[in-house]
Protein backbone atom coordinates (compact mmCIF):
# COMPACT_ATOMS: atom_id res chain seq x y z
CA UNK A 1 0.00 0.00 0.00
CA UNK A 2 3.35 2.26 0.77
CA UNK A 3 4.44 2.49 -2.64
CA UNK A 4 1.18 3.01 -4.05
CA UNK A 5 0.76 6.28 -2.09
CA UNK A 6 4.53 7.32 -2.94
CA UNK A 7 3.22 6.90 -6.78
CA UNK A 8 0.31 8.56 -6.55
CA UNK A 9 1.56 11.73 -5.07
CA UNK A 10 4.58 11.78 -7.07
CA UNK A 11 2.20 11.46 -10.47
CA UNK A 12 -0.22 14.30 -9.00
CA UNK A 13 2.13 16.73 -7.55
CA UNK A 14 4.76 16.12 -10.04
CA UNK A 15 7.03 19.14 -9.16
CA UNK A 16 6.68 19.37 -5.15
CA UNK A 17 9.74 18.79 -3.15
CA UNK A 18 8.45 15.52 -1.32
CA UNK A 19 10.78 13.21 1.03
CA UNK A 20 9.73 9.63 1.48
CA UNK A 21 11.00 7.71 4.16
CA UNK A 22 10.03 3.86 5.89
CA UNK A 23 10.14 3.25 9.60
CA UNK A 24 8.89 -0.35 10.16
CA UNK A 25 6.83 -0.38 7.43
CA UNK A 26 5.18 3.21 8.44
CA UNK A 27 5.66 5.60 5.24
CA UNK A 28 6.69 8.81 6.36
CA UNK A 29 6.21 11.73 3.38
CA UNK A 30 7.61 15.62 4.45
CA UNK A 31 5.50 17.80 2.59
CA UNK A 32 6.50 21.86 1.86
CA UNK A 33 4.13 23.73 4.24
CA UNK A 34 2.61 25.40 1.27
CA UNK A 35 0.98 22.88 -0.46
CA UNK A 36 -0.12 20.75 3.28
CA UNK A 37 -3.88 21.31 2.71
CA UNK A 38 -3.82 20.57 -0.62
CA UNK A 39 -1.81 17.02 -0.48
CA UNK A 40 -4.17 16.41 2.74
CA UNK A 41 -7.12 17.01 0.43
CA UNK A 42 -5.99 14.87 -2.03
CA UNK A 43 -5.83 12.47 0.22
CA UNK A 44 -8.99 12.10 1.51
CA UNK A 45 -10.70 12.43 -1.28
CA UNK A 46 -8.54 10.40 -4.04
CA UNK A 47 -10.13 7.15 -4.97
CA UNK A 48 -8.20 3.98 -3.73
CA UNK A 49 -5.95 5.87 -0.51
CA UNK A 50 -9.14 7.91 1.22
CA UNK A 51 -7.57 8.97 4.14
CA UNK A 52 -10.97 9.39 5.79
CA UNK A 53 -9.72 10.09 9.67
CA UNK A 54 -6.77 12.25 10.76
CA UNK A 55 -5.90 9.80 14.16
CA UNK A 56 -3.69 12.63 15.60
CA UNK A 57 -1.85 15.70 14.95
CA UNK A 58 0.92 16.99 16.80
CA UNK A 59 3.55 19.66 16.86
CA UNK A 60 7.47 18.82 17.14
CA UNK A 61 10.58 20.72 18.41
CA UNK A 62 13.56 19.42 16.32
CA UNK A 63 15.89 22.44 18.07
CA UNK A 64 17.69 22.70 14.79
CA UNK A 65 18.79 26.11 13.33
CA UNK A 66 16.68 25.81 10.22
CA UNK A 67 13.47 24.27 9.79
CA UNK A 68 13.06 24.09 13.95
CA UNK A 69 9.11 23.34 14.13
CA UNK A 70 7.49 21.16 12.62
CA UNK A 71 3.49 19.43 11.87
CA UNK A 72 3.18 15.64 12.28
CA UNK A 73 -0.06 14.16 10.83
CA UNK A 74 -0.85 10.41 11.58
CA UNK A 75 -3.81 9.86 8.81
CA UNK A 76 -5.67 6.62 8.49
CA UNK A 77 -8.40 5.46 6.46
CA UNK A 78 -11.27 3.42 7.22
CA UNK A 79 -12.04 1.88 3.94
CA UNK A 80 -8.40 0.65 3.45
CA UNK A 81 -7.45 -0.03 7.19
CA UNK A 82 -3.78 1.75 6.27
CA UNK A 83 -2.16 4.83 7.98
CA UNK A 84 0.41 7.07 6.88
CA UNK A 85 2.47 10.54 8.32
CA UNK A 86 2.66 13.43 7.03
CA UNK A 87 5.06 16.33 8.24
CA UNK A 88 5.75 19.71 7.55
CA UNK A 89 8.43 22.26 8.86
CA UNK A 90 8.70 25.94 9.76
CA UNK A 91 10.95 28.07 10.53
CA UNK A 92 11.42 29.38 13.82
CA UNK A 93 11.08 32.88 12.74
CA UNK A 94 8.34 32.36 10.98
CA UNK A 95 6.39 30.05 12.79
CA UNK A 96 3.14 29.82 10.46
CA UNK A 97 1.67 26.90 8.67
CA UNK A 98 -1.65 26.66 6.75
CA UNK A 99 -4.67 24.91 8.77
CA UNK A 100 -5.98 21.85 7.93
CA UNK A 101 -9.27 22.33 9.70
CA UNK A 102 -11.23 22.45 6.54
CA UNK A 103 -10.34 19.27 5.22
CA UNK A 104 -10.97 17.12 8.51
CA UNK A 105 -12.43 18.62 11.18
CA UNK A 106 -11.13 16.66 14.29
CA UNK A 107 -7.88 19.04 13.44
CA UNK A 108 -9.60 22.18 15.29
CA UNK A 109 -8.06 20.81 18.55
CA UNK A 110 -5.27 19.20 17.54
CA UNK A 111 -3.94 22.53 16.11
CA UNK A 112 -5.42 24.53 19.33
CA UNK A 113 -2.74 21.80 21.01
CA UNK A 114 0.05 22.57 18.71
CA UNK A 115 -0.54 25.92 19.40
CA UNK A 116 -0.41 26.05 23.10
CA UNK A 117 2.27 23.83 23.18
CA UNK A 118 4.83 25.15 20.51
CA UNK A 119 3.59 28.36 19.53
CA UNK A 120 2.97 27.89 15.93
CA UNK A 121 0.67 29.70 14.01
CA UNK A 122 -1.96 27.88 12.06
CA UNK A 123 -3.33 30.27 9.38
CA UNK A 124 -7.14 29.96 8.69
CA UNK A 125 -7.63 28.19 11.95
CA UNK A 126 -11.44 29.33 13.41
CA UNK A 127 -10.30 29.51 16.68
CA UNK A 128 -7.00 29.26 17.58
CA UNK A 129 -6.80 29.86 21.40
CA UNK A 130 -4.65 27.96 24.25
CA UNK A 131 -6.10 24.48 24.84
CA UNK A 132 -4.85 23.22 28.48
CA UNK A 133 -2.82 26.85 29.69
CA UNK A 134 -4.49 29.45 30.43
CA UNK A 135 -4.61 32.50 28.34
CA UNK A 136 -2.33 34.90 29.94
CA UNK A 137 0.23 32.22 30.16
CA UNK A 138 3.39 33.56 27.99
CA UNK A 139 5.38 30.19 27.50
CA UNK A 140 5.14 27.16 25.09
CA UNK A 141 5.55 24.63 27.39
CA UNK A 142 7.13 21.90 25.19
CA UNK A 143 9.39 23.77 23.28
CA UNK A 144 12.91 22.38 24.10
CA UNK A 145 14.22 25.45 25.60
CA UNK A 146 11.10 25.44 28.17
CA UNK A 147 12.77 24.30 31.45
CA UNK A 148 11.05 21.09 32.87
CA UNK A 149 10.50 22.50 36.12
CA UNK A 150 8.82 25.13 34.65
CA UNK A 151 9.95 28.95 34.99
CA UNK A 152 8.89 30.62 38.44
CA UNK A 153 5.74 33.14 38.61
CA UNK A 154 4.82 32.64 35.05
CA UNK A 155 1.49 30.96 36.06
CA UNK A 156 -0.61 33.07 37.93
CA UNK A 157 -1.79 32.00 41.15
CA UNK A 158 -5.55 33.13 42.76
CA UNK A 159 -4.88 35.84 45.33
CA UNK A 160 -5.50 34.47 48.48
CA UNK B 1 -45.07 40.52 67.63
CA UNK B 2 -41.71 41.16 68.85
CA UNK B 3 -40.28 38.01 67.46
CA UNK B 4 -41.71 38.81 63.67
CA UNK B 5 -39.96 42.24 63.78
CA UNK B 6 -36.99 40.53 64.28
CA UNK B 7 -37.41 38.00 61.82
CA UNK B 8 -38.10 40.86 59.30
CA UNK B 9 -34.69 42.42 60.22
CA UNK B 10 -33.04 39.64 60.20
CA UNK B 11 -34.15 38.72 56.79
CA UNK B 12 -33.24 42.68 55.17
CA UNK B 13 -29.49 41.98 56.36
CA UNK B 14 -29.73 38.82 54.62
CA UNK B 15 -30.56 40.88 51.52
CA UNK B 16 -28.73 43.35 51.82
CA UNK B 17 -25.11 41.58 51.78
CA UNK B 18 -26.68 39.84 48.53
CA UNK B 19 -26.80 43.57 47.15
CA UNK B 20 -23.73 44.59 48.84
CA UNK B 21 -21.94 41.95 46.84
CA UNK B 22 -23.33 42.39 43.74
CA UNK B 23 -24.96 39.04 42.80
CA UNK B 24 -28.18 40.31 41.67
CA UNK B 25 -29.10 40.89 38.06
CA UNK B 26 -31.40 42.19 36.61
CA UNK B 27 -33.38 41.62 32.90
CA UNK B 28 -35.79 43.94 31.17
CA UNK B 29 -37.38 40.90 29.69
CA UNK B 30 -36.58 37.05 30.84
CA UNK B 31 -37.35 35.46 28.00
CA UNK B 32 -35.60 37.98 25.25
CA UNK B 33 -32.32 37.05 26.53
CA UNK B 34 -30.15 34.16 26.17
CA UNK B 35 -28.29 32.81 29.71
CA UNK B 36 -25.04 31.46 29.91
CA UNK B 37 -24.60 29.11 32.13
CA UNK B 38 -20.44 27.98 33.42
CA UNK B 39 -21.08 24.03 34.44
CA UNK B 40 -17.96 22.10 36.19
CA UNK B 41 -15.18 22.11 36.57
CA UNK B 42 -16.34 20.89 39.79
CA UNK B 43 -19.59 19.32 38.99
CA UNK B 44 -20.28 15.36 40.03
CA UNK B 45 -21.70 14.46 36.49
CA UNK B 46 -18.71 15.82 34.38
CA UNK B 47 -16.08 12.87 35.28
CA UNK B 48 -13.65 14.81 36.63
CA UNK B 49 -12.96 18.61 35.96
CA UNK B 50 -14.57 18.83 32.60
CA UNK B 51 -15.71 22.81 32.33
CA UNK B 52 -18.85 23.29 29.83
CA UNK B 53 -19.78 26.74 28.86
CA UNK B 54 -23.83 26.31 27.68
CA UNK B 55 -25.44 29.40 26.11
CA UNK B 56 -29.25 28.15 26.91
CA UNK B 57 -32.78 30.02 25.33
CA UNK B 58 -35.20 28.74 27.95
CA UNK B 59 -33.92 25.04 29.01
CA UNK B 60 -32.49 24.43 25.36
CA UNK B 61 -28.62 24.37 24.51
CA UNK B 62 -28.81 26.90 21.51
CA UNK B 63 -24.41 26.31 21.80
CA UNK B 64 -21.68 24.65 24.03
CA UNK B 65 -18.03 25.28 24.38
CA UNK B 66 -15.83 22.62 26.50
CA UNK B 67 -13.10 23.48 28.31
CA UNK B 68 -9.93 21.56 29.04
CA UNK B 69 -6.58 21.68 30.91
CA UNK B 70 -8.10 21.33 34.50
CA UNK B 71 -6.01 18.35 35.24
CA UNK B 72 -3.18 18.79 32.32
CA UNK B 73 0.42 17.76 33.87
CA UNK B 74 2.42 18.28 30.95
CA UNK B 75 3.00 14.09 30.64
CA UNK B 76 4.14 14.66 27.80
CA UNK B 77 6.85 16.98 28.50
CA UNK B 78 7.93 14.69 31.38
CA UNK B 79 8.39 11.49 28.89
CA UNK B 80 11.24 13.64 26.99
CA UNK B 81 12.78 13.83 30.44
CA UNK B 82 12.52 10.17 31.53
CA UNK B 83 13.94 6.97 29.95
CA UNK B 84 11.02 4.45 27.96
CA UNK B 85 10.96 2.51 31.50
CA UNK B 86 10.15 5.51 33.71
CA UNK B 87 7.31 6.53 31.40
CA UNK B 88 5.38 3.39 32.20
CA UNK B 89 3.84 4.12 35.41
CA UNK B 90 3.16 7.77 34.40
CA UNK B 91 0.74 5.49 31.56
CA UNK B 92 -1.47 4.55 34.56
CA UNK B 93 -2.88 7.89 35.27
CA UNK B 94 -3.72 8.56 31.68
CA UNK B 95 -6.61 7.19 31.66
CA UNK B 96 -6.89 5.84 35.33
CA UNK B 97 -10.29 3.49 34.66
CA UNK B 98 -8.72 0.94 32.58
CA UNK B 99 -5.17 1.56 33.50
CA UNK B 100 -3.98 -1.43 32.30
CA UNK B 101 -4.78 -1.11 28.51
CA UNK B 102 -2.69 2.17 28.99
CA UNK B 103 0.32 0.19 29.95
CA UNK B 104 -0.16 -2.26 27.16
CA UNK B 105 -0.53 0.37 24.49
CA UNK B 106 2.84 1.96 25.39
CA UNK B 107 5.00 -0.96 25.75
CA UNK B 108 3.58 -1.71 22.23
CA UNK B 109 4.52 1.38 20.84
CA UNK B 110 8.10 1.13 22.19
CA UNK B 111 7.82 -2.61 20.78
CA UNK B 112 7.68 -1.63 17.34
CA UNK B 113 10.18 1.47 17.54
CA UNK B 114 12.81 -0.94 18.95
CA UNK B 115 11.40 -4.06 16.54
CA UNK B 116 11.11 -6.94 19.62
CA UNK B 117 8.21 -8.73 20.57
CA UNK B 118 6.92 -10.19 23.61
CA UNK B 119 7.08 -14.16 23.55
CA UNK B 120 3.42 -15.76 23.15
CA UNK B 121 2.71 -16.50 26.95
CA UNK B 122 3.27 -12.43 27.21
CA UNK B 123 0.82 -11.64 24.47
CA UNK B 124 -1.94 -13.52 25.98
CA UNK B 125 -1.65 -12.30 29.89
CA UNK B 126 -1.22 -8.67 27.62
CA UNK B 127 -4.51 -9.52 25.89
CA UNK B 128 -6.40 -10.76 29.07
CA UNK B 129 -5.67 -7.73 31.00
CA UNK B 130 -6.51 -5.57 28.58
CA UNK B 131 -9.72 -7.19 28.26
CA UNK B 132 -10.58 -7.11 32.28
CA UNK B 133 -9.65 -3.62 31.88
CA UNK B 134 -12.10 -3.09 28.97
CA UNK B 135 -14.65 -4.77 30.87
CA UNK B 136 -13.70 -2.47 34.24
CA UNK B 137 -14.07 0.83 32.41
CA UNK B 138 -17.76 -0.19 30.65
CA UNK B 139 -18.81 -0.95 33.90
CA UNK B 140 -18.17 2.44 35.09
CA UNK B 141 -19.94 3.47 32.13
CA UNK B 142 -22.57 1.49 32.72
CA UNK B 143 -22.70 3.02 36.54
CA UNK B 144 -22.25 6.27 35.78
CA UNK B 145 -24.14 6.53 32.85
CA UNK B 146 -27.25 5.33 34.84
CA UNK B 147 -26.23 7.62 38.28
CA UNK B 148 -26.52 10.55 35.80
CA UNK B 149 -30.09 9.58 34.79
CA UNK B 150 -31.26 8.67 38.30
CA UNK B 151 -30.95 5.12 39.16
CA UNK B 152 -28.17 4.41 42.21
CA UNK B 153 -28.94 0.83 42.07
CA UNK B 154 -26.95 -0.23 39.08
CA UNK B 155 -24.16 2.18 39.98
CA UNK B 156 -23.74 -0.21 43.51
CA UNK B 157 -24.07 -3.53 41.01
CA UNK B 158 -21.56 -1.91 38.96
CA UNK B 159 -19.23 -1.17 41.42
CA UNK B 160 -19.47 -4.72 43.29
CA UNK B 161 -18.06 -6.51 39.71
CA UNK B 162 -15.16 -3.71 39.43
CA UNK B 163 -14.28 -4.13 43.10
CA UNK B 164 -13.57 -8.11 42.56
CA UNK B 165 -11.90 -7.01 39.79
CA UNK B 166 -9.75 -4.81 41.44
CA UNK B 167 -9.00 -7.79 43.47
CA UNK B 168 -7.98 -9.69 40.33
CA UNK B 169 -5.81 -6.77 39.38
CA UNK B 170 -3.88 -6.58 43.02
CA UNK B 171 -3.67 -10.33 42.50
CA UNK B 172 -2.07 -9.71 39.15
CA UNK B 173 -0.04 -6.77 39.32
CA UNK B 174 0.13 -6.16 43.04
CA UNK B 175 -1.41 -3.17 42.99
CA UNK B 176 -5.21 -2.12 42.43
CA UNK B 177 -5.43 0.82 40.87
CA UNK B 178 -1.86 1.91 39.12
CA UNK B 179 -1.17 -0.95 37.69
CA UNK B 180 2.35 -0.45 36.03
CA UNK B 181 1.98 -3.81 34.86
CA UNK B 182 3.93 -4.44 31.78
CA UNK B 183 7.20 -4.01 30.95
CA UNK B 184 9.33 -3.72 27.70
CA UNK B 185 9.03 -6.68 26.20
CA UNK B 186 6.93 -8.88 28.23
CA UNK B 187 5.15 -8.10 32.10
CA UNK B 188 6.29 -7.04 35.71
CA UNK B 189 5.39 -11.32 36.35
CA UNK B 190 4.60 -13.91 35.60
CA UNK B 191 0.36 -15.02 36.18
CA UNK B 192 -0.30 -17.69 38.87
CA UNK B 193 -2.58 -20.72 37.91
CA UNK B 194 -4.46 -19.90 41.44
CA UNK B 195 -4.84 -16.01 40.20
CA UNK B 196 -6.05 -17.92 36.49
CA UNK B 197 -9.03 -19.68 38.57
CA UNK B 198 -9.97 -16.65 39.86
CA UNK B 199 -10.44 -15.02 36.34
CA UNK B 200 -11.90 -17.67 35.37
CA UNK B 201 -14.79 -17.76 37.91
CA UNK B 202 -14.76 -13.80 37.08
CA UNK B 203 -15.11 -14.10 33.65
CA UNK B 204 -18.08 -17.14 33.96
CA UNK B 205 -19.97 -15.29 36.97
CA UNK B 206 -19.89 -12.11 35.21
CA UNK B 207 -22.79 -12.36 32.41
CA UNK B 208 -25.31 -13.05 35.09
CA UNK B 209 -24.59 -10.06 37.20
CA UNK B 210 -24.59 -7.98 33.56
CA UNK B 211 -27.90 -9.59 32.78
CA UNK B 212 -29.26 -8.01 36.28
CA UNK B 213 -28.23 -4.95 35.12
CA UNK B 214 -29.82 -4.62 31.99
CA UNK B 215 -33.24 -6.47 33.47
CA UNK B 216 -33.03 -2.59 35.20
CA UNK B 217 -32.33 -0.80 32.34
CA UNK B 218 -33.02 -1.96 28.90
CA UNK B 219 -37.11 -2.01 29.45
CA UNK B 220 -37.11 0.92 32.00
CA UNK B 221 -39.12 3.29 31.12
CA UNK B 222 -37.16 6.40 32.51
CA UNK B 223 -33.82 5.06 31.28
CA UNK B 224 -35.04 4.79 27.57
CA UNK B 225 -36.98 8.05 27.61
CA UNK B 226 -34.13 9.39 28.89
CA UNK B 227 -31.59 8.17 26.36
CA UNK B 228 -33.22 7.33 23.44
CA UNK B 229 -32.83 9.99 20.53
CA UNK B 230 -30.40 12.07 22.63
CA UNK B 231 -27.24 13.27 21.60
CA UNK B 232 -27.58 12.33 18.01
CA UNK B 233 -24.09 12.56 15.93
CA UNK B 234 -24.31 11.11 12.41
CA UNK B 235 -21.98 8.83 10.60
CA UNK B 236 -20.13 11.73 8.62
CA UNK B 237 -20.10 14.31 11.55
CA UNK B 238 -18.37 11.20 13.34
CA UNK B 239 -15.61 10.18 10.77
CA UNK B 240 -15.02 14.08 10.20
CA UNK B 241 -14.47 14.59 13.99
CA UNK B 242 -12.63 11.39 13.78
CA UNK B 243 -14.55 9.79 16.86
CA UNK B 244 -13.73 5.88 17.66
CA UNK B 245 -14.55 3.38 19.97
CA UNK B 246 -17.77 2.29 21.07
CA UNK B 247 -19.70 5.78 19.93
CA UNK B 248 -18.27 5.57 16.17
CA UNK B 249 -19.95 1.73 16.67
CA UNK B 250 -23.15 2.96 17.41
CA UNK B 251 -23.18 5.43 14.28
CA UNK B 252 -23.09 2.02 12.13
CA UNK B 253 -19.36 2.36 11.62
CA UNK B 254 -18.20 -1.36 12.53
CA UNK B 255 -14.30 0.15 13.03
CA UNK B 256 -12.67 -1.95 15.76
CA UNK B 257 -9.04 -2.03 15.48
CA UNK B 258 -9.00 -5.17 17.05
CA UNK B 259 -9.98 -6.47 13.73
CA UNK B 260 -8.71 -4.29 11.36
CA UNK B 261 -4.97 -3.55 12.42
CA UNK B 262 -4.58 -6.46 15.18
CA UNK B 263 -1.90 -6.75 17.57
CA UNK B 264 -0.49 -8.89 19.94
CA UNK B 265 -3.06 -11.94 19.16
CA UNK B 266 -6.14 -10.99 18.73
CA UNK B 267 -6.11 -12.28 14.61
CA UNK B 268 -6.45 -15.58 16.54
CA UNK B 269 -9.24 -14.90 18.75
CA UNK B 270 -13.35 -14.78 17.60
CA UNK B 271 -15.09 -12.34 18.47
CA UNK B 272 -18.02 -10.12 16.97
CA UNK B 273 -18.29 -5.98 16.86
CA UNK B 274 -21.26 -4.95 18.24
CA UNK B 275 -22.92 -2.26 15.54
CA UNK B 276 -25.69 -0.10 16.42
CA UNK B 277 -27.22 2.54 13.99
CA UNK B 278 -28.67 4.85 16.35
CA UNK B 279 -25.82 7.25 17.02
CA UNK B 280 -27.62 8.40 20.26
CA UNK B 281 -26.62 7.72 24.25
CA UNK B 282 -29.19 4.44 23.72
CA UNK B 283 -27.18 3.03 21.08
CA UNK B 284 -23.53 4.33 22.60
CA UNK B 285 -25.67 2.23 26.10
CA UNK B 286 -26.17 -1.34 23.83
CA UNK B 287 -22.52 -1.47 21.92
CA UNK B 288 -20.88 -0.95 25.70
CA UNK B 289 -23.06 -3.94 27.22
CA UNK B 290 -22.77 -5.75 24.15
CA UNK B 291 -18.77 -5.43 24.38
CA UNK B 292 -18.40 -6.61 27.66
CA UNK B 293 -20.23 -10.05 26.13
CA UNK B 294 -17.50 -9.83 23.59
CA UNK B 295 -14.75 -9.41 26.15
CA UNK B 296 -15.97 -12.00 27.89
CA UNK B 297 -15.99 -14.14 24.97
CA UNK B 298 -12.21 -13.51 24.37
CA UNK B 299 -11.27 -13.73 27.86
CA UNK B 300 -12.83 -17.59 27.77
CA UNK B 301 -10.60 -18.50 24.79
CA UNK B 302 -7.86 -16.63 26.47
CA UNK B 303 -8.20 -18.72 29.73
CA UNK B 304 -8.43 -22.26 27.44
CA UNK B 305 -5.60 -21.09 24.64
CA UNK B 306 -2.79 -19.65 27.53
CA UNK B 307 -0.14 -21.24 26.62
CA UNK B 308 3.02 -21.75 28.87
CA UNK B 309 6.63 -20.40 28.56
CA UNK B 310 8.54 -16.96 29.37
CA UNK B 311 7.03 -14.26 30.21
CA UNK B 312 9.88 -11.78 29.21
CA UNK B 313 11.84 -11.73 25.42
CA UNK B 314 15.13 -12.87 25.58
CA UNK B 315 16.74 -9.80 24.06
CA UNK B 316 19.30 -9.17 27.60
CA UNK B 317 20.16 -5.28 25.94
CA UNK B 318 16.21 -4.23 25.41
CA UNK B 319 14.55 -5.91 28.60
CA UNK B 320 14.68 -5.12 32.10
CA UNK B 321 16.56 -8.35 33.95
CA UNK B 322 14.81 -10.59 36.68
CA UNK B 323 15.79 -9.04 39.54
CA UNK B 324 17.14 -12.34 41.40
CA UNK B 325 19.76 -12.80 38.18
CA UNK B 326 20.88 -9.21 38.79
CA UNK B 327 21.65 -9.32 41.97
CA UNK B 328 23.54 -13.15 41.52
CA UNK B 329 25.03 -12.51 37.50
CA UNK B 330 27.88 -10.55 36.48
CA UNK B 331 26.54 -10.13 32.79
CA UNK B 332 22.30 -8.91 34.09
CA UNK B 333 24.29 -6.45 36.38
CA UNK B 334 25.67 -4.81 34.04
CA UNK B 335 22.92 -4.53 32.00
CA UNK B 336 20.46 -3.51 34.39
CA UNK B 337 22.88 -1.20 34.99
CA UNK B 338 22.66 0.35 31.72
CA UNK B 339 19.37 -0.03 30.78
CA UNK B 340 18.45 1.96 34.28
CA UNK B 341 21.25 4.86 34.00
CA UNK B 342 20.95 5.16 30.38
CA UNK B 343 17.86 3.70 29.16
CA UNK B 344 16.97 1.55 26.36
CA UNK B 345 18.24 2.73 23.25
CA UNK B 346 15.91 2.73 20.16
CA UNK B 347 17.54 3.38 16.61
CA UNK B 348 16.90 6.56 14.69
CA UNK B 349 13.21 6.63 13.72
CA UNK B 350 9.44 7.07 14.03
CA UNK B 351 6.22 5.11 14.84
CA UNK B 352 3.18 5.80 15.51
CA UNK B 353 1.23 2.54 17.01
CA UNK B 354 -2.69 2.69 18.02
CA UNK B 355 -4.69 0.29 19.82
CA UNK B 356 -8.25 -0.08 20.87
CA UNK B 357 -9.13 1.03 24.09
CA UNK B 358 -11.96 1.04 25.78
CA UNK B 359 -13.14 4.53 25.00
CA UNK B 360 -11.65 4.37 21.45
CA UNK B 361 -8.09 4.64 19.44
CA UNK B 362 -5.49 5.15 22.26
CA UNK B 363 -2.23 5.95 20.13
CA UNK B 364 1.55 6.50 21.10
CA UNK B 365 3.35 8.45 18.76
CA UNK B 366 7.15 7.97 19.28
CA UNK B 367 10.09 9.86 17.79
CA UNK B 368 13.57 9.17 18.61
CA UNK B 369 16.66 10.21 17.75
CA UNK B 370 18.46 7.06 18.80
CA UNK B 371 19.22 8.18 22.82
CA UNK B 372 17.69 6.69 25.72
CA UNK B 373 14.82 9.48 26.40
CA UNK B 374 12.07 9.88 23.68
CA UNK B 375 12.71 13.20 21.83
CA UNK B 376 8.89 13.80 21.70
CA UNK B 377 6.20 11.46 22.58
CA UNK B 378 2.80 12.11 21.81
CA UNK B 379 -0.18 10.91 23.40
CA UNK B 380 -3.43 10.25 21.20
CA UNK B 381 -5.80 9.99 23.84
CA UNK B 382 -9.42 8.74 23.03
CA UNK B 383 -11.13 10.85 25.39
CA UNK B 384 -9.27 14.16 24.19
CA UNK B 385 -10.66 13.56 20.33
CA UNK B 386 -13.84 12.32 21.62
CA UNK B 387 -14.91 15.25 23.72
CA UNK B 388 -14.35 16.97 20.37
CA UNK B 389 -18.11 15.99 19.45
CA UNK B 390 -19.56 17.56 22.50
CA UNK B 391 -20.90 20.53 21.54
CA UNK B 392 -22.11 18.78 17.99
CA UNK B 393 -24.48 16.45 20.45
CA UNK B 394 -25.43 18.74 22.72
CA UNK B 395 -26.56 21.46 20.18
CA UNK B 396 -29.91 21.89 20.50
CA UNK B 397 -31.00 19.37 23.34
CA UNK B 398 -32.73 19.79 27.18
CA UNK B 399 -30.26 21.58 29.66
CA UNK B 400 -31.76 18.01 31.44
CA UNK B 401 -29.64 15.98 29.23
CA UNK B 402 -26.65 17.40 29.40
CA UNK B 403 -25.14 15.45 32.18
CA UNK B 404 -26.43 12.16 30.33
CA UNK B 405 -24.68 13.27 26.90
CA UNK B 406 -21.61 13.47 29.14
CA UNK B 407 -22.26 10.29 30.77
CA UNK B 408 -22.87 8.26 27.03
CA UNK B 409 -19.58 9.57 26.04
CA UNK B 410 -17.90 8.48 28.78
CA UNK B 411 -14.66 10.73 29.15
CA UNK B 412 -11.99 10.61 31.56
CA UNK B 413 -10.30 13.95 31.73
CA UNK B 414 -6.74 11.81 33.18
CA UNK B 415 -6.47 10.72 29.87
CA UNK B 416 -8.14 14.05 27.69
CA UNK B 417 -5.80 16.73 30.00
CA UNK B 418 -2.59 14.37 29.87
Amino acid sequence: MNHVVVEKLKTRFADAAFEFSEFRAELTVVVPKEIITEVCQYLKEAPELTYDSLSDLCGIDMNTPAKRFGVIYNLYSLATKHRIRLKTFCEEEDPTVPTVTGVWGTANWHEREAYDMFGMDFQGHPDLRRMYMPEEFEHFPLRKDFPLMGIPGSLPLPKK
Amino acid sequence: MEQHVEEVTRRTKILQALEDQNTSVSFDDPLENQMVLNMGPQHPATHGVLRVLLRLDGETVVASIPELGYLHRGYEKLAENCTYHEFIPHTDRLDYLSPMNNNVAYVLAVEKLLGIEAPPRAQYVRVMVKELARISSHLMFLGSLAMDVGALTVWMWAFREREKQYDLFERIAGARFTTSYTRIGGVAQDVTPETLELVKKFVYDLPGHIKECEKLLNKNRIFVDRTDGIGVITKEQAIDLCYTGPGLRACGVGHDLRRANPYLVYKDLDFDIPVYEGGDALARYYVRMDEIKESVKILKQVLAKMPQGDVHAFKPKKVLPRKERVYTKMEELIHDFMLVNFGVEPPVGEVYQAVEAPKGELGFYIHSHGEGYPWRLKIRSPSFVNLQTLPVMLQGCMISDVVAIIGSLDPVMGEADK
